[in-house]
């Protein structure tokens, strides 16, 4: 233990304050938050999607599935994109 | 023409009653022709911040549905005559104003102030959309607080999606002594989590709890640190640059002894 920490700690302030606490619980919250898209945005995320893949493969648009997925304080975006043929002359 | 300024929070219980009340009065002392509305309608509450609940004939309610004229309602301050107040309906439901209303109500009052101060009802429901229609510009008032930043950050959302691009960041109630000993977050904390800029940050001070049993906004009292606060805040809204005041107090002997070493 340094001899910062000591003095500190016989004054009352031991380094690991609660904010620390308030920041992480806020920053895991707001990553839940802020991931719930709205139907909408998940809607324009899907035709912006096919769109740019349609330049180099046609895949099969029905059964094309973007979702949001929020597990253990981190927020990923899952794609599953079938391929139906892959376009020739593209280098 | 005028600059319409909507005050709001998602949480309630965070001062954006106080804030509307001290940035409509820091305005009107620098001079400017300043309109306060209060859109919380069923619970009113600006009128009383103001002194002024005494005075209501009026309110928002009956401008909308044409029960009286637009000046009729609009209530003249007690200090300043360059400041007027449309207090919200304290009988009807939160429903009675819509959005456009809200819009052409705006658009009037521009034509005749500088500034447009809403103070925006809590929440993200019919009352918060109609109070942000008819608004350029967004403050959003938070506390050092996991739920209130985190409804702040919700609020920036919507704001964003409604048009207003950039809001500015209000932070209430900051205890120095709590941030410095790492109880509580700062204001760079939370600027990091939300990402917008700073307006203001106005200390925890009991002096608000005095101007409001009194009804004078804190902003008109020299001594008052919160009202140093939200004069600096009125200044930059009208454009200039004042730093940020120092919110050091001068501690106890523990403070100081605790302050060499934490260098």
């Amino acid at each position: 233990m340094a001899f910062t920490d000591v003095i500190n700690r016989i004054f009352g302030k031991d380094g690991n304050g609660s904010k620390d606490v308030a920041k992480e619980r806020l920053r895991l919250v707001l990553v839940h938050d802020r991931a719930n898209m709205s139907e909408d945005v998940m809607n324009h995320l899907r035709e912006d999607l096919i769109a740019v893949i349609n330049k180099y493969m046609e895949i099969d648009q029905d059964a094309l599935e973007v979702s949001m997925n929020n597990e253990d304080g981190t927020a990923s975006l899952v794609a599953n994109i079938p391929i139906l043929s892959v376009k020739r002359n593209i280098s | 023409m005028g600059e319409v300024i909507v005050v709001t929070s998602g949480k309630g219980g965070v001062g954006k009653t106080t804030t509307s009340a001290n940035i409509g009065t820091g305005l009107a002392a620098l001079g400017h022709k300043v309109a306060m509305l209060d859109t919380d309608i069923g619970l009113r509450n600006l009128d009383v911040v103001m002194g002024l609940e005494n005075r209501i004939v009026y309110d928002i309610v009956d401008v909308v549905r044409e029960n009286c004229r637009l000046k009729q309602a609009m209530i003249k301050d007690k200090r300043f005559e360059n400041l007027y107040l449309l207090p919200a309906a304290q009988t009807k439901d939160k429903t009675a104003v819509n959005e456009e209303q809200m819009r052409d109500l705006c658009a009037k009052l521009k034509d005749e102030f500088d500034y447009i101060i809403i103070d925006c009802p809590a929440g993200i429901e019919h009352g918060f959309k109609s109070a942000i229609a008819g608004a350029e510009q967004a403050i959003v008032v938070t506390t050092p607080e996991v739920s209130a930043v985190r409804d702040a950050d919700r609020i920036i959302g919507l704001l964003e999606a409604a048009g207003l691009k950039s809001p500015k960041l209000v932070v209430n109630r900051i205890r120095t002594k709590m941030v410095k000993t790492g109880d509580m977050m700062s204001v760079e904390d939370m600027l990091d989590i939300l990402a917008i800029d700073l307006l203001g940050i106005v200390p925890d001070d009991d002096s608000i709890v005095i101007s409001t049993n009194k009804g004078e906004p804190a902003v008109l009292d020299d001594k008052s640190k919160a009202g140093q606060a939200y004069r600096n805040i009125a200044a930059r809204i009208t454009g200039k640059e004042v730093p940020l005041m120092s919110l050091e107090e001068s501690g106890g002997f523990f403070e100081k002894i605790r302050s060499i070493f934490s260098k």
